[in-house]
């Protein structure tokens, strides 16, 4: 039998396999998707937006006194930090989403659509790493009236934020293997909590890590958390990098090379 | 016959459970195909096997000739699939979900809106359009799904228990839709729980139960397979019900029952209505109602299954209170959508 009568608007080929350009510019309508949601869930901004923010102001002005001295001495020390640990959190917000439209049936409708398995997926993660890059700019922009200044020059700071965003990218595929086995979106967030927020405050995010017990130091020093806020630091206000940024980039690609075949084996059970 | 839609031995396993023990159907082009079941039945497994959710572990499925699993991406471009809950972003607006469906499917820009526009209107949305989906009643959801499962033109719907949760308002207006649908040359698998959906918008009905098909064919051939009328009986006094049903069931089997101040038994005698008014008159029992009445489709589950089809409760136990409310409210609307 002939399939007659069926109008095959899609981009599919004969065959029924979706063409890789196809696939990119879908994994681009998902990107759309997660962006422009923005706009219609003022809550979304606040975790996007006022978080950060209001991050940026506490350790200044509650703890910088006490820290440093000054705030401004803190956060001159703090700010790379409080964006990587900023940075950290919102890749949990990848698991909430993938988590809900999985619940919601969302990746039913996707799934039962001719486009790439994976655009909804690195739609995704695409739009939430643009989301990263607008907190940071939003940070360091604050920082910068609050009397932080980057000493490292442009360079400096345009490859601090790569090396943050690709490190976010890494911790992403973590972010998808629990989006998809999570219940629901409230465990992803309590999971997610329990997890970064234990890791990022045993590091040299905040505090230099000489005043820690011996044991504490020891995690500490092997800490990704800590190598990825001693890399931002050194290339914001320049200094000696390349041992912190090395092993930044081998923590990524070590989170990444784990999670990554697992979160794609979850993904296509779940969707 | 060829079918639009065609499954062939269809298997499927959860860990142990079977979920599809070998069902075949087949709905003709162009015509609606209710799936009828209790919950668990594997009316949604079905769905999603011809929606290529899911593998199936035995048989074969097609949709318009194509092979669900090796043929995938083809039968993709030609279906169109409406979940149990509606699955739309509640942070785009409803323009946005439905452009989101149509840029995916390759339309551009400008043909993606035009469509979107054209069917917000069609599905009464317009107004709603610019507005979060979140702010939208169940109604509304169910159809901005409908309208999002409908912007690639598919020829071949898969409808799995569209109305179920609606209220019978809302679940008129959809079913208004669907036959428009349907007029309009669609082919659609509807799974459903309601008896009456299935009476009043498929053409064919398959019923399965546990996996496995235990009836088909057309409404009515499905109502008089299963003695196709049924005596209905009221006693004046209450205090007879008990002893009236002893009484019919002796005359007319095990199948009857008590159902409120009434007694229901399947007519496969057309001497049991003389036979039930002798024997009660000889009793002193004095009836208020006495009526034939075909079988309604309940009925005919009830007597397939062995249990009456009651949504959320598949075991039948304690849910007698919501069947009545739900037919009522189905009978209101059957009045509804029948009017012209």
């Amino acid at each position: 039998m002939t399939a007659t009568a069926t109008t095959i608007t899609a981009p599919v080929t004969k065959s029924g396999r979706v063409r890789p350009l196809d696939g990119l510019r879908q994994t681009f309508t998902m990107a759309w998707r997660s962006l422009v949601a923005v706009k219609h869930n003022p809550l979304e901004l606040v975790d996007y937006s006022i978080t950060p923010i209001m991050f940026v102001f506490l350790f200044t002005y509650v703890l910088g006194g006490q820290m440093a001295g000054s705030p401004e001495a803190y956060l001159k020390y703090a700010l790379p930090g409080i964006i990587v640990q900023n940075t950290l959190f919102m890749t949990m917000y990848t698991a909430m989403a993938l988590n809900t439209d999985l619940t919601k049936g969302v990746f039913d409708r996707l799934r039962s659509l001719p486009i790439a398995r994976s655009a909804p997926l690195i739609g995704r993660i695409t739009a939430d790493l643009a989301k990263h890059v607008w907190a940071m700019l939003l940070m360091i922009g604050l920082g910068l009236l609050l009397g932080f200044r980057i000493t490292g020059g442009l360079d400096g700071l345009l490859l601090g934020m790569l090396l943050v965003v690709v490190f976010a990218a890494a911790v992403s595929w973590s972010a998808v293997l629990i989006g998809m086995l999570a219940g629901d979106a409230e465990k992803v967030q309590a999971f997610a909590f329990t997890i970064i927020f234990p890791i990022t405050f045993t590091s040299s995010a905040f505090v230099m890590v000489d005043t820690m017990p011996g044991w504490l130091q020891a995690w500490s020093d092997v800490n990704p958390v800590t190598h990825l806020s001693d890399a931002f630091r050194g290339l914001l206000l320049g200094g000696p990098v390349a041992e912190p940024v090395l092993w930044s980039l081998v923590w990524a690609a070590g989170i990444a090379v784990v999670f990554y075949p697992v979160a794609m084996r979850a993904y296509r059970a779940k969707t | 016959m060829t079918y639009a839609i065609e499954a062939e031995g269809l298997v499927k396993r959860f860990k142990e459970t079977e979920a599809l023990a070998g069902v075949d159907l087949g709905a003709r082009k162009g015509s609606v195909l209710g799936l009828l079941g209790p919950n668990g039945a594997g009316k949604t497994t079905a769905v999603r096997i011809f929606a290529t959710l899911l593998r199936p572990d035995g048989g074969r499925a097609q949709v318009a000739g194509h092979d669900v699993v090796r043929e995938a991406g083809v039968v993709r471009a030609m279906v169109g699939l409406t979940g149990q809950y509606a699955a739309v972003d509640e942070n785009l607006t409803g323009t946005e979900n439905l452009l989101l469906i149509g840029r995916l499917l390759g339309l551009s820009r400008r043909d993606a809106r035009a469509r979107a526009r054209e069917l917000l209107e069609r599905f009464q949305l317009t107004d709603a359009a610019g507005r979060a989906v979140k702010t939208f009643s169940g109604g509304m959801r169910r159809r901005l799904d409908l309208a999002a499962s409908l912007v690639g033109r598919p020829s071949i719907l898969f409808l799995d228990e569209p109305t179920t949760g609606l209220d019978p308002h809302s679940r008129g207006e959809l079913w208004d839709l669907l036959r428009g649908l349907v007029a309009d040359g669609a082919t659609a698998l509807l799974t459903t729980q309601y008896l009456n959906e299935a009476d009043v918008l498929a053409d064919d009905i398959v019923v399965i139960d546990k996996g496995r098909v235990i009836a088909e064919g057309t409404p009515d051939q499905l109502k008089s397979q299963v003695g196709g009328q049924v005596l209905e009986l009221r006693p004046v006094l209450g205090q007879d019900l008990a002893r009236a049903h002893v009484l019919v069931a002796g005359a007319a089997g095990p199948e009857a029952r008590i159902e409120g101040e009434t007694i229901t038994a399947p007519v496969k005698d057309p001497e049991l209505m003389p036979a039930v008014v002798r024997t009660l008159d000889r009793e002193g029992i004095a009836v208020g109602e006495l009526a034939l009445r075909r079988s309604s489709l309940d009925e005919v589950f009830l007597a397939l299954t062995g249990h009456r089809a009651e949504p959320g409760d598949p075991e039948g136990n304690g849910g007698a209170a919501v069947r009545d409310e739900d037919a009522d409210a189905d009978a209101e609307l059957r009045k509804a959508v029948m009017r012209p």
